[in-house]
């Protein structure tokens, strides 16, 4: 009833092989876009922006890089926190080194460095798996951060160690530094979030997809009817880590504005990711979307409720966010363990069918 | 589902929306995370004595001070959360968390909101020229190095040749602030300096009390905060390192850090800014009017510990802007920009001190357009462990200017280059 395919007749394999094959389904797609980059950046103030649109973009994008490597690959990986902090100490530097060269481009070079980053703490993933490689990736976290702390160089030696980022536009628009205005903040997140979420899409339906798939559902399997697990392998990390970069690059220069490695970067950023992800739904797309909303909008949302509606004290309200918040999780998945992704899917079939159930 | 949520959302927005009138303070304060135990109690003698004006005189000029609070866990995305969660028609923030200060720097400046760091913070926004809305008095991490290290100086006759001095610091923008004017202070008087980072929260310094223990330096500053101050003096009395040569700065200085080690605390010294315990005239109101009639914040547990005490001593700070500002703008309805004007010329005397009834509790400061810091003085504390006590051990004394003042020039014209901002002229 709700999503109807009669009359949605295919007659290319183009069509039958679009994203959104379901035409309902498609122009819900086209009405969010039309939404997200025309309306919104219209009505959007401070607080929409600063405390719930861009931390939910840039985070998005975090998750898509390594529901990457974790979902479509199979690599966990616990070094996300690090791997953003190459992206925000590469824009940073990049920002400061050359000032005159646009903003996206150092955000793009920072996705590339992180991308090669990703793929040197990726090549022990050639010989170990699983828990293994979590361990390996967790030094990568520790390792990164330390870096970005102890050499100087990488703060251009301020006396606190912290980054700030200056002033930088984009045709005329300031996007990062203090005078951004909400709506070129947000356009320019939309825009990588946008990117990413398209790049990410057409890579895992692809043949790159395809390997990851293989590699991760079993690779001695997957190597003997020749997908080579190096290129596999090290090609998951480095699309992960690009995306991973480009999130990091975006959460310091246009986002806080301000970052210091050990708080902004710490292991707690990868676990945040990596639960985005789990919730979200390994391997899916709209999964990272999803669990980026849960886990940076339901708490932002509980706050408002318990603090500014109820009138709870603070702190009260801030321990039973995480109390709400985790028995929320675990009766996700519980009740859906392939995450919110899968949730969505099992509604849409049940809405295609509806009224007439078989 | 999505839709749902922001739609959900939307509507406690509103809902949280504060009303517009009044005086609005906002305490972005940290009651839970690694720091909570000392966020608390800065955070309820802030909110006292705003209660305390508002019970006992109807506010400041008659304007009643709203202080709705905010959660930031000293997490700075959490601390931008509640920046622009509070800020509509907000006067002045006082985040106590370094960290949330620099994010909040550029932010407050184009907001035009006033932020207040007594303490803590970036340094160099002492200097009002280039950190126009940034004001950080009494006192700056730097005043603190260089007030401990005179101490030293008094301590050894002057002389710190040849000596070694160790410093334990959270290793983060905060604890870093020293290095720079210990390594200055250290080249001018010949003492060496050993750096010694804990990583945060700082649970862990086995390893570097081990290293302290083999180098044996004559003394050891410390630049903690939260678990990190309970830790780091407890494995000083594991190693027996002579507590009367180990100095605190200030948030390394409450009851919380030094009674977990018990005895072996005792004679342990900090730097502070304000008086700590309930031997003055104001706590007689505080009781009166704000404790015993059950509207002191947690129910007044903490009141008169030495977070507490700065806590509210921030607040007491404040509370003179806005009356300044009211002064001078002579209306009661200040706006942000009224209470810069202000802070800008705000006169803290000792006979105001005793006027508001807390005498010989902070320093004397005057700030100006051009200083936002104060003079910068300090005093040292000891712990009684026996009495279960602060004690003041000095007076009020002066940072050496002649170090730090080009070291803040320094600092805050780099950061007008990296954001090309104009100095303000101050005539």
């Amino acid at each position: 009833m709700f999503y109807r395919e009669a009359g949605d007749f295919k007659t290319t394999y183009r069509d039958d092989g679009q994203t959104f094959p379901i035409k309902l389904d498609r122009l819900g797609y086209y009405a969010i876009l039309f939404v997200a980059a025309l309306v919104i950046p219209f009505i959007i103030n401070d607080y929409w922006a600063n405390a719930i649109l861009l931390p939910f973009l840039i985070y998005a994008v975090a998750a898509i890089g390594l529901n990457i490597l974790v979902g479509y690959a199979g690599q966990v990986s616990l070094g996300t926190g690090g791997f953003m902090a190459v992206g925000a100490y590469s824009v940073y530097k990049l920002m400061t080194a050359f000032p005159d060269v646009s903003i996206i481009i150092h955000i793009l070079l920072a996705g590339g460095m992180t991308a090669l980053v990703g793929i040197a703490f990726g090549l022990p993933s050639l010989r170990i798996k699983g828990f293994y490689l979590a361990v390996a990736t967790l030094a990568a976290q520790f390792f990164l951060v330390w870096l970005f702390n102890k050499v100087p160089w990488f703060y251009n030696y301020s006396a606190s160690g912290q980054i700030n980022s200056p002033e930088r536009t984009v045709l005329g628009w300031a996007v990062t530094g203090p005078a951004a205005s909400p709506s070129a903040k947000y356009i320019i997140c939309l825009l990588f979030v946008i990117f990413a979420a398209w790049v990410a899409r057409n890579l895992t339906r692809g043949t790159y997809g395809r390997k990851w798939m293989a590699i991760r559902d079993m690779d001695i399997a997957a190597e003997i009817i020749g997908v080579n697990p190096l290129s596999a392998k090290l090609s998951a990390f480095g699309v992960s880590s690009f995306f991973v970069g480009i999130a990091g690059a975006l959460l310091f220069a246009v986002y806080l504005g301000a970052a210091e490695v050990t708080e902004a970067f710490g292991i707690n950023k990868s676990f945040l990711v990596l639960f985005m992800v789990i919730i979200g739904g390994l391997g899916s797309i709209f999964g990272s979307f999803a669990g980026a909303a849960f886990l940076v909008i339901l708490p932002v949302f509980l706050k408002n409720v318990l603090v500014g509606t109820l009138g709870w004290p603070t702190d009260l309200a801030a321990h039973f966010e995480l109390m709400i918040v985790g028995a929320l999780i675990i009766f996700f998945l519980i009740v859906e363990p392939h995450g919110l992704a899968r949730l969505w899917r099992l509604v849409k079939e049940k809405l295609r069918l509806w009224p007439f159930p078989h | 589902m999505k839709l749902k949520f922001t739609a959900l959302a939307a509507a406690a927005m509103m809902a949280a929306a504060p009303a517009m009138a009044d005086l609005i303070v906002p305490n972005l304060s940290y009651r839970t995370g690694p720091y909570g135990a000392g966020g608390t109690q800065y955070a309820d003698g802030f909110n006292d004595y705003f209660t305390l004006l508002n019970e006992r005189d109807g506010g400041i000029g008659g304007e009643i001070i709203q202080v709705p609070e905010c959660e930031t866990a000293y997490n700075t995305e959490k601390g931008v959360e509640c920046y622009e969660a509070t800020k509509e028609g907000a006067l002045v923030f006082n985040p106590l968390s370094t960290g949330i200060t620099y994010q909040l720097i550029p932010k407050v400046s184009v907001d035009e909101k006033v932020l207040y760091t007594p303490g803590y913070g970036r340094t160099s926004a002492k200097n009002g020229k280039v950190f126009e809305w940034v004001f950080n008095a009494p006192a700056n991490y730097w005043d603190g190095a260089s007030v401990a290290i005179k101490y030293l100086l008094d301590e050894n006759g002057g002389d710190l040749n040849g000596k070694k001095i160790a410093l334990v610091y959270h290793n983060s923008a905060y604890g870093k602030e020293p290095i720079r004017t210990l390594q200055e202070l250290g080249e001018k008087h010949g003492f060496e300096l050993m750096e010694v980072p804990v990583e945060a929260p700082g649970q862990e310094q086995k390893s570097q009390w081990l290293q302290i223990r083999r180098d044996q330096p004559d003394y050891v500053l410390m630049w903690g905060w939260g678990v990190m101050n309970q830790v780091a003096i407890q494995e000083a009395a594991n190693i027996r390192f002579p507590m009367e040569n180990f100095i605190g700065i200030w948030w390394a200085g409450s009851e919380l850090d030094v009674q977990p080690a018990g005895d072996g605390a005792n004679g342990y010294k900090s730097l502070t800014f304000n008086g700590v315990g309930t031997d003055y005239p104001l706590y007689d109101d505080l009781q009166t009017h704000v404790i015993d009639t059950g509207k002191a914040s947690q129910g007044g547990e903490h009141v008169g510990s030495a977070v507490y005490s700065r806590g509210m001593y921030a607040a007491v700070v404040i509370a003179e802007a806005i009356r300044k500002g009211q002064e001078m703008a002579g209306t009661s309805e200040i706006t942000p920009a009224q209470l810069r004007e202000g802070f800008e010329q705000l006169e803290m005397t000792d006979e105001r001190l005793v006027e508001i009834g807390l005498p010989d509790f902070g320093p004397a400061f005057s700030l100006s357009c051009a200083n936002h810091g104060g003079n910068g003085m300090a005093r040292l504390q000891q712990w009684d462990a026996e009495a279960g006590q602060w004690n003041l051990i000095t007076e009020f004394t002066e940072p050496d200017a002649e170090i730090l003042d080009p070291l803040i020039a320094e600092d805050s014209t780099a950061y007008a280059a990296e954001n090309s901002l104009e100095e303000r002229s101050c005539e």
